[in-house]
């Protein structure tokens, strides 16, 4: 329907196949042109956080262009974060001091949450939970709704809904004479526009969640999306189901979606009385600490492997972040293999939920591989599965299979990456993400004066660890800012910058 | 370490510094004639133990919290080790203070009181203002320069 709007139908794929346009192409296909000089394409997280630092850095938001098909940043974080049984009342799996409203990190969301409370217990429960994390508490990590209202406050506070042009991006092209041209589908049967920028910022996101092959296989062949679902997709039947009835579930998965959803079905259990079973599938289960050496060793146990956040602290800021940065090639890869896989937080409260499900013959976890699943009676689908290290096969009838391994699909399933894949404007680093430098530049996509950056889940292979979370999104709109400060777009945040933003942050006033 | 270094020559000779050139008036000496050269006496004992913290700081301590820090996978440093460190780093200054200084110008409740305070102050700047100040220090693994 986008491609339409683009009359005639054929202008499009025309384009695309040009990998440089003119001003007259452009204009000679009917788009309207736009000059603004920094667009960010996506309008999420990424992009969010960087207009948030661009506009600390002193730009007027005259020169910055979100394009984006969400109604407001965070708002595909939230569906993510519900669906997968986070509300807004939930924790997140994050650091106190990550906060994508606040580049300093100060105040807190520890601070901020105990300053907001209204009794000695709730300022010090947040207080000295954050003091003594992974030490005798586990990370203190802040509720999803008290994020999304600190973000909401700041976009207010810096002009961010200034910036917003809604649409679908479809194309990021070279220009012929430096820069670059973003063609936007507006909503609804509105005429495309090509943004004509110096700058560009792709913080798009995740490329799309990909489905166990097996699963996948299952659903093509079968049609059935209401027994195997994915985690990241409203699946509230599941529950519900379970709770009038009871039956037999399957988790797939090692992660902290996995963890979210046996809390969930282990809770809905409590309250409602039903007999669920649960049988909890790994590819990998983790017995115990593991690692390649003394100083690099994990905790595990249960089937699970344990870290606080997506990645060692220290990615983000210490040592590890430092070895990252001098490392290419297949060096690289292998200690973001090392410090990467798949984890989930060590929180008291899941361990003795285990537990006690584990106690009462509800709950087990065991590692094994899918051969193949297949309907069965109706309500039921059967999988069947080859444990580790075992040569037969079982078969399990169960009522539901909820994949929650979060596998991520291939940036080529992205349409835009995959252009600017296909004209050389993107390449792709050792693990198959967008190859960026330290600076968060696109390598290679340079055009004349003009630059590309990007941001986020596609840039993972980098020389940042956690280029998905908030703080790996403010690092890399902070690398990308000094860049650009350093060819004269912005102000580069000197100790005094920095003093007098925070302090207009404090006050609620705009940069 | 780097970070480590300038973290702790930073904080302890400008936070703590300023916060003992504060607070050193205030305290007694033994005995307690309000003159003077008590009170320069009292400086040079406070500001002996700031310049302890710093020196011993830099050869002694932190090699050895960084050390420990490699066994934790994360790499980190949690806050509650932070002022845990205070135990033996503040027995030790104090251990070395007397052997500097003779006289023992600073009874035990004072100099924790001194000392306390000091290493609290560091503990909240380092643990908020410092990155308002320094915004990439903590991306940096506490390199400021």
């Amino acid at each position: 329907m986008a491609h339409q709007a683009l009359a005639p139908a054929s202008s499009l794929g025309e384009l695309r196949a040009i990998p440089t346009w003119s001003d007259h192409l452009v204009g000679g296909a009917g788009i309207e042109i736009q000059d603004v000089p920094f667009v960010t394409v996506g309008g999420g997280l990424g992009s969010f956080v960087m207009i948030d630092l661009l506009r600390i850095a002193g730009c007027p938001v005259s020169k910055l262009r979100v394009l984006t098909a969400l109604k407001y940043p965070w708002q595909n974080y939230e569906y993510l974060t519900r669906v997968s049984q986070i509300p807004p009342s939930g924790r997140l799996r994050s650091d106190s001091a990550s906060c994508p409203d606040n580049i300093w990190g100060f105040p807190s969301y520890a601070v901020r949450e105990a300053v907001s409370a209204g009794n000695l217990k709730g300022f010090l429960a947040p207080l000295w939970n954050v003091l003594t994390e992974d030490v005798l508490c586990d990370y203190w990590t802040p509720k999803a709704g008290q994020v999304f209202y600190a973000m909401k406050r700041e976009a207010d506070r810096i002009g961010y809904w200034e910036t917003v042009s809604n649409g679908q991006v479809a194309l990021v092209h070279k220009r012929d004479q430096g820069g670059y041209f973003t063609l936007l589908i507006p909503p609804a049967g509105g005429r495309p526009v090509a943004y004509r920028s110096r700058f560009v910022h792709l913080a798009v996101g995740y490329p799309g969640l990909r489905f166990l092959d097996d699963l996948q296989r299952y659903r093509q062949n079968y049609g059935d999306h209401h027994r195997v679902v994915n985690a990241y997709e409203p699946h509230e039947h599941v529950y519900h189901e379970l709770n009038r009835r009871g039956g037999t579930v399957v988790v797939r998965g090692g992660g902290i979606a996995a963890s979210q959803i046996l809390d969930r079905l282990i809770s809905d259990r409590t309250a409602h009385g039903h007999a669920t079973n649960i049988v909890h599938l790994l590819r990998t289960y983790v017995e115990g600490a593991h690692g390649p050496s003394l100083f690099m060793r994990r905790r595990g146990g249960g089937g699970w492997a344990y870290q606080g956040f997506n990645c060692p602290k220290s990615t983000w800021g210490g040592q590890g972040r430092a070895r990252l940065q001098k490392l290419e090639g297949q060096d690289r890869v292998q200690l973001l293999q090392t410090m990467g896989g798949t984890t989930t937080a060590r929180r008291k409260r899941w361990r003795g939920q285990l537990d006690k499900a584990r106690r009462e013959g509800y709950y087990r976890a065991l590692a094994a591989t899918v051969e193949e699943v297949v309907p069965e009676s109706p309500g039921t689908v059967v999988v069947r599965l080859r444990p580790a290290g075992e040569s037969g096969t079982v078969e399990l009838g169960v009522n539901f299979i909820i994949d929650a391994t979060g596998l991520e699909a291939d940036l080529s399933s992205h349409p835009v990456l995959d252009d600017l894949l296909d004209h050389g404007v993107a390449r792709r680093n050792p693990l198959g993400g967008l190859d960026v430098e330290r600076s968060f530049e696109l390598r290679g996509g340079r055009c004349g004066p003009g630059r590309i950056y990007a941001a986020g889940a596609a840039t993972v292979g980098c020389y940042l660890a956690g280029v998905d979370t908030f703080l790996g999104l403010q690092i890399a709109a902070l690398e990308a800012a000094d860049d650009l400060a350093t060819i004269g777009f912005c102000e580069r945040i000197g100790v005094a910058r920095s003093i007098a933003q925070w302090w207009k942050w404090a006050r609620g006033r705009q940069p | 370490m780097l970070g480590r270094w300038q973290t702790r020559l930073f904080s302890v000779i400008f936070v703590g510094g300023i916060w003992t050139a504060a607070i050193t008036p205030l305290l007694p000496s033994r005995p307690l004639p309000p003159d003077a050269s008590r009170l320069a006496g009292l400086y040079v004992v406070t500001m002996s133990a700031v310049g302890l913290i710093a020196a011993l700081g830099v050869v002694l301590w932190e090699p050895l919290w960084h050390l420990l820090q490699q066994f934790r996978w994360e790499k980190d440093w949690p806050p509650v080790f932070f002022l845990l460190q205070a135990v033996p780093e503040g027995a030790v200054v104090h251990w070395v203070l007397g052997r500097l200084i003779s006289g023992g110008i600073l009874g035990w409740p004072w100099y924790l009181l001194d000392f306390g305070t000091t290493w609290l102050v560091i503990f909240a700047v380092i643990h908020g203002p410092m990155r308002v100040v320094f915004l990439r220090w903590r991306f940096r693994g506490g390199r400021i320069l």
